[in-house]
């Protein structure tokens, strides 16, 4: 019995074991939580690195959603005359980008993870997934400041006596952060999985996001939607976070917050998958990238 | 008592030959369907045989490879291009994995697969060192407390808070191999970082490293540069196609790469398919070896204190202006011995593209000891290119000279001084 012991013992003294495959569900999430420090200085590499040697800096966070939300209003709700719930366009169309936008960029900017980080993943391990992490993190900086701006035009139009009532739904506004950012991070970290064999999904991810938009009450509410088209509305794992999100900070939405729980879960599924698959990729995708 | 600190088993590593997939989904979809109709693959190049089992074209860039390594050694790994050097070091990284076999470590590893890794150019070196620290494995706390052995390192102090575009090459690369250099793993991997810089920081690159080893850790060493070799590591593997060829002392190893060389190429008069470096502007084709004696007589063999004449080919596709020629003999351990280059006497080469030259050296009394050589080609300009270099392009013997031999001894030695002598009994 204690050779046995022994034998053990000496196998469990390797810090590391190089295998061709890891079993699938070695996940090294503790790994990632060791480079702990490493995400946190990606994060702010990328905030600092995306506004030096710009005129307007940090403005520029706050000048795109004005924009993008200013022609929303004139082609939708002034010439396509969609409506609105009721709300200011304005508003409406903010509230509604403010919340894709955070949606959009982190699945966009973690879905070629591997194609762009090709040549920095090949020279030195640390745990692949920091990076996507690291992403879906630094554009939370952004989210909070387009959030900022969406609130100050919130005070604004309600100072300025509109319809909207701001109400205690408001408080899950860290859940609707938390499952846009796994359902970003999941969607893009599979389609950057599968994007090392092939480059077609990532010409169809930028096009496909906005097409996804649309299939997203985000420049109509989910009211003005009845019949199978409602139906097919609400699988989409987005349209109760936005809902949801306009219901707190605006008063409206034609949807059970309960529907939310359908968006965790659907979250939580494609997350995992995500992670599955890149995990599979990451051991070996040098040699096909 | 030293401990095994890394054990390597059947470690094996398949690529596959050419293009992996055609590259998007409908091309691999549209080769699948061509096959399926027995048709040609429609993605072959023009003129390239169709043997029909191209996804099973693999390459074995390592193959069943069993080692250990204790703790404290430092291991040299030596091999000519593609002999899988660069392959082990990268599974060894876990940059990628290996295709076959089990590598067991204990302890950290870190690589320096290339140093700089990461840097972001808009970043200043003072926020690059904690980036790059924390890419090789540190901890925030670490780099702060080497923070200033590692700028002290780099030489870079005046700079550290300029964004690191604005530094020289010079620069950028001592403050990537400072911060390489500071992690303290118990295994490092170092691969070729001692090709940059001066001279003065590649041995302060050597010093560190040895620092390293003699700190009971352990170093993984890929050099082409034997002499490095020979100064750092005390073991040696010797790749040759994939398979593990030799293991043992560096001198052992070594000798044992070198002498490869000799049966490497037997036709001299065609260099074309000899391993070489270089901008390839004009090439060496043919080399002649000729040895003479002190009355101008051909040789049939290299003596010791004979001449030796050597007639190089070279012929060029584009201009070349003020090059120098030159050949270098090294000996068994890759020690350079002679470099001779027309540039010594003034003289440089011009040729317009397509043109052939002549170029014929003769050494005078040449008195190197009885042993085998390495010779090697270089067409260039001294530190702005290499136009064509052979590192090792054949190897020479030089035999005794057996009329001056009054002993039967060979002793050991590289140069054979002329010398007289005068014994008197007292």
């Amino acid at each position: 019995m204690m050779t046995i012991k022994t034998v053990t013992k000496l196998q469990e003294e390797w810090d590391l074991v190089i295998r061709p495959y890891r079993p699938w569900w070695d996940l090294r999430l503790g790994e990632l939580w060791r480079y702990r420090d490493l995400i946190r200085f990606l994060v702010w590499r990328d905030f600092v690195a995306y506004y030096k040697q710009t005129i307007l800096g940090p403005l520029w966070y706050l000048i795109q959603p004005i924009l993008t939300t200013s022609v929303f209003t004139v082609i939708f709700g002034n010439i396509a005359g969609l409506s609105t719930d009721g709300l200011p366009a304005f508003l409406f169309y903010l509230a509604g980008n403010t919340v894709w936008s955070y949606f959009s960029t982190c699945l966009l900017s973690t879905s070629n993870t591997f194609t762009s980080n090709a040549a920095i993943f090949g020279k030195v391990y640390f745990p692949r997934l920091s990076i996507p992490v690291s992403v879906i993190i630094s554009n939370l900086i952004s989210f909070t400041i387009r959030l900022g701006l969406f609130i100050a035009f919130l005070v604004y139009f309600w100072l300025t006596g509109a319809e909207i009532q701001p109400n205690r739904w408001i408080l899950l506004l860290p859940v609707l952060i938390l499952i846009m950012a796994g359902l970003g991070l999941g969607l893009g970290i599979f389609i950057s999985s599968l994007t090392t064999k092939y480059r077609d999904l990532q010409q169809l991810v930028s096009f496909g996001v906005q097409l996804l938009m649309y299939a997203t009450p985000v420049i109509y509410p989910l009211s003005s939607v009845q019949g199978i088209w409602r139906g097919l509305l609400l699988s989409n794992p987005m349209t109760p976070v936005i809902e949801m999100f306009r219901l707190g900070f605006l008063g409206t939405s034609a949807l059970e917050p309960a529907y939310l729980l359908y968006s965790v879960v659907f979250m939580i599924l494609l997350l995992l998958a995500g992670i599955l698959i890149f995990h599979r990729v990451e051991a070996s995708f040098m040699d096909t990238v | 008592m030293s401990q095994t600190t890394i054990s390597v088993e059947n470690l094996s590593k398949s690529y596959q030959l050419g293009v992996i997939g055609t590259g998007t989904f409908y091309g691999d979809v549209k080769r699948w369907w061509a096959r399926r109709l027995g048709k040609q693959d429609p993605f072959l190049k023009v003129g390239e045989p169709d043997d029909g089992n191209r996804e099973g074209d693999t390459i074995w860039a390592l193959k069943d490879a069993n080692f250990t390594v204790q703790q404290g050694e430092a291991l040299g790994i030596i091999g000519r291009n593609g002999a899988g050097k660069s392959t082990l070091l990268k599974i060894l990284s876990q940059v990628t994995a290996p295709s076959r076999g089990v590598v067991k470590v204990k302890g950290r590893i870190a690589s320096l697969l290339e140093v700089g890794t990461g840097f972001h150019p808009e970043l200043t070196g003072r926020e690059n060192i904690y980036l790059n620290g924390t890419i090789m494995g540190m901890n925030r706390q670490e780099i702060t407390r080497k923070f200033d052995e590692i700028v002290d390192f780099s030489g870079v102090e005046r700079f550290i808070d300029t964004p690191v575009k604005r530094y020289s090459s010079g620069m950028y690369v001592r403050l990537a191999f400072a911060v390489a250099a500071h992690l303290e793993p118990e295994i490092l991997i170092v691969d070729e970082v001692l090709a940059v810089g001066d001279a003065a920081f590649q041995k302060k690159c050597l010093g560190k490293m040895e620092d390293v080893a003699n700190h009971g850790r352990t170093v993984l060493f890929v050099s082409h540069n034997i002499g490095a070799i020979n100064s750092l590591c005390n073991r040696c593997l010797l790749l040759e196609n994939g398979n593990l060829a030799k293991d043992g002392s560096t001198a052992e190893v070594v000798a044992a790469y070198q002498s490869k060389f000799y049966h490497a190429v037997n036709d001299l008069s065609d260099l074309s398919s000899v391993e070489r470096y270089g901008s390839g502007k004009a090439r060496f084709r043919s080399l002649e070896l000729l040895p003479v004696n002190r009355q101008g007589e051909a040789q049939a063999a290299l003596i010791t204190g004979s001449d030796l004449k050597v007639g190089l080919t070279i012929e060029s596709r584009e201009d070349v202006v003020d090059a120098n020629v030159a050949i270098v003999f090294y000996d068994s351990t890759g020690f350079r011995l002679i470099d001779v280059s027309t540039a010594l006497q003034g003289c440089y080469l011009n040729m317009k593209a397509g043109q052939s030259a002549r170029v014929e050296f003769q050494l005078h009394d040449l008195f190197l000891k009885s042993g085998v050589y390495f010779l090697g080609l270089w067409l260039g300009r001294h530190n702005f290119e290499d136009i064509d270099g052979i590192t090792y392009v054949t190897a020479i013997s030089v035999e005794p000279n057996i009329d001056d031999l009054k002993h039967s001894i060979n002793f050991p030695g590289i140069y054979q001084c002329q010398f007289s002598q005068q014994v008197t009994v007292i």
